[in-house]
């Protein structure tokens, strides 16, 4: 018996395009997305919950912001990275995200790699991604210490409004939660492809389903996600 | 008088899907305690359910104890009824009813009812119930850490809720509280993925959307909301835990608490009030849509006929649920808002009106004409229309700003939401247990003992919150342990709330009954056979009963109509099941 959750299985190619299509695929039997595996399907739903989570961390930061007697602290001050004798606004930031979004480059090679069965490449690119990942934690460990040490505490900070402190330290710490998971699974998926589980088809741990490159693909999407919300953190704690 | 409608294809589309591989358990732990087996999570999820609601049934007697005879008690002091009332309305509201709904009656009915083997992802669904069962152990540590457990009202308003004067406040019984809902949500979005995932994916042949018994849909429905809306109250858990812990002033305005000017500031209560809604309001429907759906089914099961107006049941349900996320406000009405803002969540508000009068009517004419049997079922059915159009009347008052704004925080409102969310729900899940128990343990309940349990619950209960509407409209505000000698309660208010109380205790002894029952017919029940109530969805077509691990036999079944030919003119039964292939002419009527 092949894996029923894989993609590999497809519905009829002669299906209607566009919306017919959609309303088509919605009023079958069986499946609502056709050729979409369980799996990729949950993640899609996950994420999408995700986007509440943080969707709603940032309503509740911009409203914080906005009615806070004291001014906010000036982004592009207590941002900086004193280099030398010059301060560089946003330095450490952008080089952070250049880091992050690199990660999702190399993440795109792995998922290609990882379709055409080239597991030593998929398993050295998962790696770099999680070697970037885990940079992009370190790196945001340093800012942490450095506006902790500038005296900026989750109750207050000599910069300016005390929900300042509270409100990074809670927001990037989840994102930083969420790229430290992805990085452990990024890890684990790593060291599977490279024994050849997914040639093998060994059953995943949490999904008791057959192992397939598609993993790979899915592992993707979380971490893409991941990335577009810092996009989003980036943009509001340290551009406005 | 049956209406016919046939749309039965003769000929399926061919599977899309290879058979599922399952996982087989080898021994007694992972085939009963780590369980990756749907039914049994059901069961398991069920057990704690009901088992946490017994401490709230307890609970609840506790603050009648005090409401109906204040003074006589002395360990019920201020801050236990406070505690109390607490524990009650959060364990009611999330740890029974929404993980019962979904945790107990969605892990064992979306497999069996759209011809499934198992969930999706059986391995997070047993993670799921464990990080449930987590959150309840978490729930009930509170009751013995030094303090007590919160007593800030299931609402948990800041900036009460953590501070010294609120039982728990700066003890450990909110830290626990927000983290037991914290590790809730967790273990629910992995269940709710499963649930989601399951019924848009693993569908069995023939088996359309359209085609789903409404139960299906209303839990579908209800999880989709779920997961939208306990990603606002995970939000509030972290920052309330946050402002307790690190004293960041998330939602802590600047205060003076007896005479000491604490060190937060700039926060917004009013903001939590906006995320717990945001929630909330959502969650009232998380709790109401699978009670739609079930009793849907039940109703027409029971009365042996289709459903009226299919399809507007199951956009209802879906519109609903699309609303519920725009009306939150109505329960802000006193907080201070712009009065436009008031304008238009009233609008909203009763809007939600239509759809669900909607599907009372239906109902009803589902009903009309029918072959009524009087069993358990039906009788919890029958008293959930009457009760929920009752609550649903209250809420039609309590939506329009001007007429809330007097009885906003009065018992008028706690009769609504008991009327509402609180007995019309449990209603639906005591019918539903009457009527799905035969599938899960092969017997049925007694009969007998099932029609007293409903009267005694459903006139109680009548009792209990008829009268409160009534103390509300005079003014008699919430949360008050005692009222004492004001000047605008009359002497009967006294009286009434004796009577209520001793009213609430009936009901809360009655349910003994419910739990003998559940248990003596295990063994002496009767057998049930496979299909007692000759119901036509998929659960009840399975070759053993209780189904056994993959649910179906070899084969899956294979779907040709609708969930709801009851009285088939010129069927051998007089009702045609899902996976009956048979063809009926085409709009006959006899
Ligand atoms: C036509 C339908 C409904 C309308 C118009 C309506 C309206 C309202 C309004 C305006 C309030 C706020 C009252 C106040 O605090 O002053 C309220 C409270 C409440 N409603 Fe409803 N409601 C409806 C249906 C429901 C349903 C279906 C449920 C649950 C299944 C529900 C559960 C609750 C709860 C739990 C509260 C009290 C919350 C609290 O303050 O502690 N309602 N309702
Ligand atoms: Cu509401």
């Amino acid at each position: 018996m092949t894996d029923t959750s894989s993609a590999k299985v497809t519905a009829s190619d002669n299906r209607p395009k566009g919306l017919s299509g959609l309303v088509e695929d919605w009023s079958s039997d069986q499946r609502a997305f056709k050729n979409v595996s369980w799996r990729k399907a949950m993640m899609w739903i996950f994420l999408l919950s995700d986007t509440f989570i943080f969707s709603i961390f940032l309503l509740s930061y911009m409203t914080a912001r906005m009615s806070t007697k004291v001014g906010w602290p000036n982004a592009s001050e207590v941002f900086s990275l004193h280099i030398g004798h010059t301060n560089f606004p946003l330095l450490l930031i952008a080089i952070m995200t250049f880091v992050l979004i690199s990660s999702s480059g190399t993440m795109v090679l792995a998922v290609n790699y990882g379709y055409r069965k080239n597991r030593n490449l998929t398993a050295i690119m998962l790696l770099v991604t999680a070697l970037l990942g885990a940079t992009f934690v370190g790196m945001q460990i340093f800012e942490w210490t450095k506006l902790i040490s500038e005296g900026v505490r989750p109750w207050g900070n000599p910069m300016g409004a005390p929900q300042f402190g509270g409100i990074f330290f809670m927001i990037t710490g989840f994102h930083g939660t969420h790229v430290s998971i992805g990085v452990i699974f990024l890890l684990v998926m790593a060291l599977k492809v490279w024994r050849g589980d997914y040639d093998k088809q060994t059953p995943g741990y949490f999904t008791s389903r057959k192992g397939e490159y598609e993993c790979v693909e899915i592992m993707g999407l979380y971490w893409h996600f991941v990335d577009l919300v810092w996009v989003f953190i980036f943009a509001f704690f340290y551009l406005w | 008088m049956a209406e016919i409608e046939n749309d039965s294809l003769p000929i399926l589309p061919p599977a899309e899907l290879e058979e599922v591989e399952l996982y087989h358990a080898t021994n007694f732990w992972t085939k009963y305690v780590f369980s990756q087996d749907a039914k049994i999570i059901a069961i398991q999820y069920s057990g704690v359910a009901i088992a946490v609601g017994l401490v709230a049934l307890v609970l609840s007697s506790l603050i009648r104890l005090q409401l109906g005879f204040p003074e006589m008690f002395d360990f019920i002091t201020p801050e236990t009824y406070y505690q109390f009332v607490t524990m009650h309305g959060m364990i009611m509201v999330v740890y029974l009813l929404t993980a019962l709904f979904l945790g107990g009656f969605g892990n064992y009915l979306i497999p069996l009812m759209i011809g499934a083997r198992d969930m999706a992802f059986p391995y997070v669904n047993m993670l799921s119930f464990w990080i449930y069962f987590l959150a309840v152990l978490v729930l009930v540590a509170s009751f013995f850490v030094p303090g007590g457990p919160t007593g800030a009202g299931w609402t948990l308003y800041p900036p009460q809720a953590i501070l010294s004067g609120t039982p728990g406040g700066q003890g450990l019984g909110i830290i626990l509280m927000l983290l037991s809902l914290a590790l809730f949500i967790i273990g629910f979005t992995m269940g709710g993925l499963n649930y989601v995932v399951t019924v848009l994916q693993m569908r069995t042949r023939g088996m359309t959307m359209m085609r789903l018994p409404l139960t299906v849909w209303g839990i579908f429905t209800a999880t989709v909301l779920a997961l939208l809306a306990f990603p606002a109250l995970l939000v509030a858990t972290v920052m309330m835990l946050f402002d307790r812990l690190l004293e960041t002033s998330f939602f802590m305005p600047s205060l003076v608490e007896f005479g000491d000017h604490l060190s937060y500031g700039g926060g917004s209560p009013i903001l939590f009030q906006h995320l717990f809604w945001f929630f909330g309001h959502p969650e009232v429907y998380i709790v109401a849509l699978p009670a739609f759906g079930i009793v849907s089914d039940l109703i027409s099961t029971h009365a042996r006929k289709n459903i009226f107006g299919y399809r507007m049941m199951v956009w209802a349900i879906v519109g609903i649920g699309a609303l519920s996320f725009i009306v939150w406000a109505h329960h802000m009405y006193v907080s201070g808002m712009h009065p436009y803002f008031g304008f238009f969540f009233a609008t909203t508000t009763l809007i939600i009106a239509v759809p669900t009068a909607l599907k009372v009517y239906n109902w009803i004419l589902t009903l009309w004409n029918g072959n009524i049997h009087l069993t358990t079922p039906m009788l919890f059915s029958l008293g959930f229309i009457v009760t929920f159009l009752n609550g649903g009347l209250t809420g039609l008052f309590l939506g329009n700003v001007i007429v809330d704004i007097p009885l906003s925080d009065t018992m008028f409102v706690v009769a609504h939401f008991h009327m509402v969310m609180g007995v019309a729900p449990i209603l639906v899940i005591f019918g539903a247990i009457y009527h799905w128990y035969p599938k899960v343990a092969g017997r049925m309940l007694d009969e007998r003992l099932g029609q007293i349990h409903f009267w005694v619950t459903f006139v109680g209960s009548y009792l209990i919150f008829f009268p409160m509407h009534y103390i509300g409209l005079v003014g008699v505000p919430r949360r008050y342990p005692e009222l004492g000698d004001a000047a605008f309660i009359p002497d009967s208010v006294a009286t009434l709330n004796s009577f209520i109380s001793l009213a609430a205790f009936t009901v809360g002894i009655a349910q003994i009954l419910f739990l003998y029952n559940l248990f003596r017919s295990l063994r002496k029940g009767q057998p049930s056979g496979h299909n007692p109530w000759r119901a036509t969805t998929l659960e009840w077509q399975t070759a053993q009963t209780p189904p056994g691990h993959g649910n179906f036999g070899p084969e899956l079944p294979l779907v040709y109509r609708w969930p709801y030919d009851y009285s088939v003119p010129g069927a051998s039964e007089d009702f045609l099941a899902q996976n009956d292939p048979a063809q009926i002419a085409k709009g006959g009527s006899a």
